[in-house]
C-alpha cells in the first residue's frame, strides 16, 4: 500500500474509542422501501421551501416537491411514486435540536417499480449552467451544515485548496466510510465536477488513518482518473479532525478567522457525501432523494448502513434493521459526542441525518452527577478552538454574558471534548449551550425591547409636536379672534353710533 | 416508544475526582516510606491524626452549611490537604498542633471561601503559616535524620505516641537533647554567626547533595510526581518552572559568592522543595489554569523560596511564596488567557 502524507498538526482534540465495527461489518443495505414519507420542507438554512403538490396528488419517484428562490434554500424531491395524504407541520431534526416544519406526508405506492430519472436533471455542458443544475438537483451540504451547494461554489473568491472531508471522526458513525469503500468513483466524479467549477491549485481528500480500505478503493479510482491535483490526505485519529475548521488547520496550517467561512483563506470543504449525490447528478442525472445513514448501537438488532429515502421515519428505519433490542433506552441522532437524544421515533429522516444510534444504558453516560470544579484546566488541554472551559464555566451558569463574550464563547463548537476529560464529569457543553441559547434570547429581548423604546420615544416626539401644533394653531385661531373681536367692537360702536346719529336726528324732526 | 432525553455528549467521562486524588495518594507512597525510615513514626502519626480531624471538620462544616455530605468526603480531596500538611510538620509534635492545623486547612482555608475549587489559597499551606508564625518553637523542633552522627538515640513508635498525646517524653531523655536544626535552618543561623559556608556544610548532617536524609526524601517524593506527570494528574509547566527558577536564582548567587550562598544541589534537596514542586504549588484549585500562567506561577514560587530562604526571617520559604503567588492566581490567569482559534 502507499504512503500518505499524514496530518497531525490540530489544537486540542481527543482519542475517543472509534465503535464503527458495529456497522461496518455488512454491506450498504439498499431495500428499504418505507410505507410513508414525511418529506420536509426545512432541509437547509435559507427559508423553507414553498410545496409545489397538492393534499392527493400523485407524485412520480424523483419529482420536485418542494422549490425555494433563496440562495441558502434547496429544493425538494420524494425518492418514492405515491399519493400527497397531507401538507402539515411536523417536528424534524435539524443540525442540533428539532424544529417544526411544513412537511409533505405521502403514502409511498410500495408496488410502483422505480422509474427512470433520466432527463430530468441532465447535467450541463455549458460551465454556467451547472450551478442551476445543481440548485434544482436540490443538493447540500451533507456534512451536517445543509448548506446549498451551489451558493457555496458560486464564489469570486479564488479557491487554492479543494478539501474533501471523509475523516468521519464522531464515534459510531460509518457512512462516509462505507460510501468510499462502495462508491469511490461515484464520488471522484463528483470531485472532478467541482475542481471544474473551483479550479483549485490543490485538492485533498482527508480520510482518517484508521480506515484502509476506504483510502484504498479511494486511491485505486484516483490513479484511474489520473488527476495529479487531487490528493489522499491521511489525518490523525482524534476528534473532532472532522470539524470544518479542524480539517482546515489540519490540512493548511492555517485558521479560518472567527464568525466568517473557510473560503476567506482560500479553502473550500465539502463533505464526500456531497461529492457522490453530484457523481449521481453528474452521471445518473439524478436529484437528491436518499442518503446512506449508519444504524448503530447496541440497542438496535442488525446494525448497518441503510441507503434511507429522505423523509422516512426513525421507525422504518429501525424495524428495517431487526428492531430494538430490549436494553435500547436512548435514540441519538448523529454521533455519541455531538449528536442529541430524541424522546420519539416517529420523526422523519433528512439530508443531513447521517447516524442513529439506538443506545444501551452500558454504552452511554447515564449518571449527570457533578463535582465542583477543581480548576485542573484539563478541558482547555484538549479545547480545539483554546478556550478556557473552567473560566467559561461560572459566567455560564450566572448568564453573564459581559464575561462570556470577552472570554469568547461564542466560537465554541461544542464538540465536547472538555466534557470527557473533566475528573468533576461536569456536563460543560451543556451549560454552554445554554448560555448561548439564553444569550440569543436575550439579545433578542434587547432588540425587543431598544425597538419598543424606539417606538415610545418617536410616538412621544409625535404627541409632543402635535400638541404644539394643537397650541399654535389654538393661539393664532385666539389671536386671530382677537384681533377679529376689536374690529367687531368697533363696528358695534360705529353701528351704535350710527343709530344714535339717526336717532337724535329724528328726534330733531320731531 | 419514548427514550431518554439526555444532553449531548453521550460519552461517559473517562476520570474522576477520586481517582485524581487517589493517585496523588498513591504518588506519596515512596516519599512517606524513605521519610519514616529516616524521622521515625512521627509522620505517620500525624498524618493519622490530621486525616482524621479533617474528615471531621469537613463532615461538621458540610452539616453547616446544609450540603450534602457524599461525595465531598469520598472523594478524598480533604485526606490528601490533611496528608500534605501533616509531611510539612515536625514529626515530632504534641497532637493538638496536628488536629489544629487540619481543622484550619479544611474551616478556614477551604470552606469559608466556599469549599473545594473555590479556595484562593491552598488549604495545607494555610495551616502549615498559621501554626508555624502561633507556635514557633513547637514548629521548628526538628529531629535528626537517622543515620547521622548527631542522631544517637531513636525514638520507637511507643516513645512517639507516649510524646504526642501526652507531651512528655521518658524521664532519662529531654526534647532539645532529641531535636536539632534542619540543615535549612542551619545554614541560616551558621550564617547569621558570620561563619563561612564551608565550616557549617562540613557535618554530616548535610549529605552529599542537600541534607542526610532529606536528599532522599526528595527523590522520592519527586519519583513520585514524575508517576503524577506520567498519569496527567498534573502538568509539567509548573514543576519545571519552579525547579528551573530555584536553580538558576541558586546558580547565579552560588557563582557570585560561594562562601554566603548554597548550592543549587542544596536548594533542590533539602526542605520541602519536591513536595511543593510536585505536590502543593500542582493544587489545580489553587494554582493558575493556562499554561503560561502555570510557568509564571512556578517561576515565581521557585524565586520568591529562594529569596526567603537566603534573605527573609524563616529557614524555609516555600509555604509563604506559594501563598504569595496564590494571591497573584486570578490576575496571572486574567493577562495569560491563550490565543483563540481563529483571532489574531
Amino acid at each position: 500500500m502507499t504512503e500518505y502524507q499524514i496530518y497531525r498538526g490540530m489544537t486540542g482534540g481527543i482519542r475517543l474509542a472509534p465503535r464503527k465495527e458495529l456497522s461496518t461489518a455488512f454491506p450498504i443495505n439498499r431495500d428499504l422501501i418505507p410505507n410513508q414519507l414525511i418529506i420536509p420542507m426545512k432541509q437547509h438554512p435559507g427559508p423553507p421551501a414553498i410545496p409545489t403538490v397538492t393534499v392527493g396528488e400523485r407524485v412520480r419517484n424523483g419529482q420536485m416537491v418542494g422549490q425555494s428562490d433563496s440562495i441558502f434554500s434547496a429544493a425538494i424531491h420524494t425518492a418514492r411514486a405515491g399519493v400527497v395524504v397531507a401538507l402539515e407541520k411536523r417536528l424534524i431534526p435539524s443540525g442540533t435540536h428539532l424544529i417544526e416544519s411544513q412537511c409533505i406526508l405521502l403514502d409511498v405506492d410500495t408496488g410502483a417499480t422505480e422509474e427512470s430519472t433520466e432527463r430530468q436533471h441532465p447535467w450541463p455542458d455549458i460551465h454556467t449552467n451547472r450551478l442551476q443544475a445543481i440548485r434544482d438537483a436540490g443538493i447540500v451540504g451533507l456534512g451536517g451544515a445543509a448548506f446549498p451547494t451551489a451558493t457555496k461554489l458560486d464564489t469570486k473568491t479564488i479557491c487554492d485548496t479543494l478539501i474533501f472531508n471523509g475523516a468521519e471522526c464522531e464515534p459510531y458513525i460509518s457512512c462516509d466510510d462505507m460510501l468510499m469503500r462502495e462508491h469511490s468513483s461515484e464520488i471522484l466524479l463528483g470531485v472532478q465536477a467541482m475542481i471544474d467549477l473551483l479550479n483549485p491549485k490543490n485538492c485533498l481528500i482527508a480520510i482518517e488513518r484508521d480506515k484502509p480500505q476506504a483510502i484504498e478503493a479511494m486511491q485505486t479510482e484516483i490513479t484511474e482518473l489520473g488527476n495529479e491535483r487531487i490528493k489522499i490526505a491521511a489525518v490523525t485519529i482524534k476528534y473532532p479532525a472532522g470539524g470544518e475548521r479542524q480539517l482546515v488547520e489540519l490540512l493548511v496550517g492555517k485558521e479560518v478567522p472567527s464568525g466568517r467561512y473557510p473560503i476567506e483563506i482560500g479553502c473550500v470543504c465539502q463533505n464526500v457525501g456531497t461529492a457522490f449525490a453530484l457523481g449521481e447528478l453528474v452521471s445518473k442525472a439524478k436529484p437528491i432523494t436518499s442518503r446512506i445513514v449508519t444504524v448503530t448501537g447496541k440497542g438496535v438488532r442488525n446494525p448497518q448502513n441503510v441507503e434511507v429515502p429522505i423523509g422516512t421515519t426513525i421507525r422504518e428505519l429501525i424495524q428495517h434493521c431487526g428492531g430494538y433490542t430490549k436494553g435500547a433506552t436512548r435514540l441519538i441522532l448523529g454521533g455519541s459526542m455531538m449528536g442529541y437524544a430524541v424522546s420519539s421515533d416517529e420523526l422523519p429522516l433528512t439530508k443531513t441525518t447521517n447516524c442513529v444510534i439506538a443506545s444501551t444504558d452500558d454504552e452511554v453516560r447515564t449518571s449527570y452527577q457533578e463535582s465542583p470544579c477543581i480548576r485542573c484546566g484539563d478541558c482547555a488541554e484538549v479545547c480545539p478552538v483554546r478556550l478556557l472551559p473552567q473560566e467559561l464555566l461560572s459566567p455560564s451558569k450566572n448568564f453573564d454574558f459581559q464575561k462570556l463574550d470577552s472570554l469568547s464563547l461564542r466560537d465554541c463548537i461544542q464538540c465536547g471534548c472538555c466534557d470527557v476529560v473533566c475528573p468533576s464529569q461536569i456536563p460543560l457543553t451543556e451549560y454552554f449551550r445554554n448560555a448561548r441559547n439564553a444569550q440569543h434570547r436575550h439579545t433578542l429581548h434587547q432588540q425587543l425591547a431598544e425597538t419598543a423604546q424606539l417606538r415610545h420615544t418617536n410616538k412621544q416626539e409625535r404627541l409632543k409636536l402635535q400638541d404644539e401644533q394643537t397650541e399654535k394653531f389654538r393661539n393664532d385661531l385666539k389671536a386671530q379672534v382677537a384681533e377679529n373681536s376689536d374690529s367687531r367692537q368697533e363696528a358695534i360702536e360705529a353701528a351704535i353710533d350710527r343709530a344714535q346719529r339717526q336717532r337724535s336726528l329724528v328726534n330733531h324732526k320731531d | 416508544m419514548t427514550f431518554t432525553r439526555r444532553p449531548a455528549p453521550h460519552v461517559t467521562p473517562t476520570p474522576n475526582l477520586q481517582l485524581v486524588m487517589r493517585r496523588v495518594l498513591y504518588a506519596l507512597i515512596p516519599g512517606t516510606t524513605v521519610y519514616i525510615w529516616f524521622f521515625g513514626w512521627g509522620l505517620l502519626i500525624n498524618i493519622a491524626i490530621a486525616v482524621a480531624t479533617a474528615l471531621a471538620a469537613e463532615t461538621v462544616i458540610l452539616r453547616i452549611r446544609g450540603l450534602p455530605i457524599n461525595p465531598s468526603i469520598t472523594d478524598l480531596s480533604a485526606v490528601v490537604t490533611a496528608i500534605l500538611l501533616a509531611f510539612a510538620l515536625p514529626p515530632l509534635v504534641p497532637w493538638w498542633l496536628p488536629a489544629f492545623g487540619a481543622g484550619l486547612a479544611i474551616i478556614l482555608a477551604k470552606h469559608l471561601y466556599g469549599g473545594l475549587g473555590s479556595n484562593l489559597f491552598n488549604p495545607a499551606m494555610v495551616g502549615y503559616v498559621i501554626l508555624l508564625i502561633s507556635f514557633p518553637i513547637e514548629m521548628t523542633q526538628w529531629i535528626p535524620p537517622a543515620g547521622s552522627e548527631t542522631s544517637n538515640y531513636q525514638l520507637g513508635l511507643r516513645g512517639h505516641l507516649i510524646y504526642t498525646v501526652t507531651g512528655n517524653l521518658t524521664p532519662e531523655l529531654n526534647i532539645d537533647s532529641l531535636t536539632q536544626a534542619t540543615p535549612l535552618d542551619q545554614v541560616k543561623e551558621g550564617l547569621a554567626e558570620m561563619r563561612a559556608l564551608g565550616e557549617i556544610q562540613s557535618s554530616t548532617l548535610f549529605g552529599t547533595y542537600g541534607g542526610h536524609g532529606w536528599e532522599w526524601v526528595n527523590v522520592c517524593i519527586a519519583l513520585g510526581g514524575l508517576y503524577l506527570l506520567y498519569r496527567g494528574v498534573i502538568r509539567w509547566h509548573i514543576p519545571v518552572s519552579l525547579i528551573a527558577s530555584l536553580i538558576s536564582c541558586a546558580i547565579i548567587f552560588n557563582a557570585i559568592d560561594p562562601g554566603r550562598y548554597t548550592s543549587p544541589s542544596f536548594h533542590l534537596f533539602n526542605g520541602a522543595t519536591m513536595l511543593g514542586a510536585f505536590f502543593i504549588a500542582t493544587d489545580p484549585v489553587t494554582a493558575a489554569t493556562t499554561n503560561r500562567g502555570r510557568l509564571i506561577y512556578g517561576a515565581g514560587i521557585g524565586t520568591l523560596t529562594f529569596a526567603i530562604r537566603t534573605w527573609g526571617g524563616y529557614p524555609e520559604g516555600l509555604a509563604f511564596a506559594v501563598l504569595l503567588m496564590n494571591a497573584a492566581v486570578p490576575l496571572l490567569d486574567r493577562y495569560t488567557q491563550p490565543r483563540i482559534y481563529g483571532h489574531n
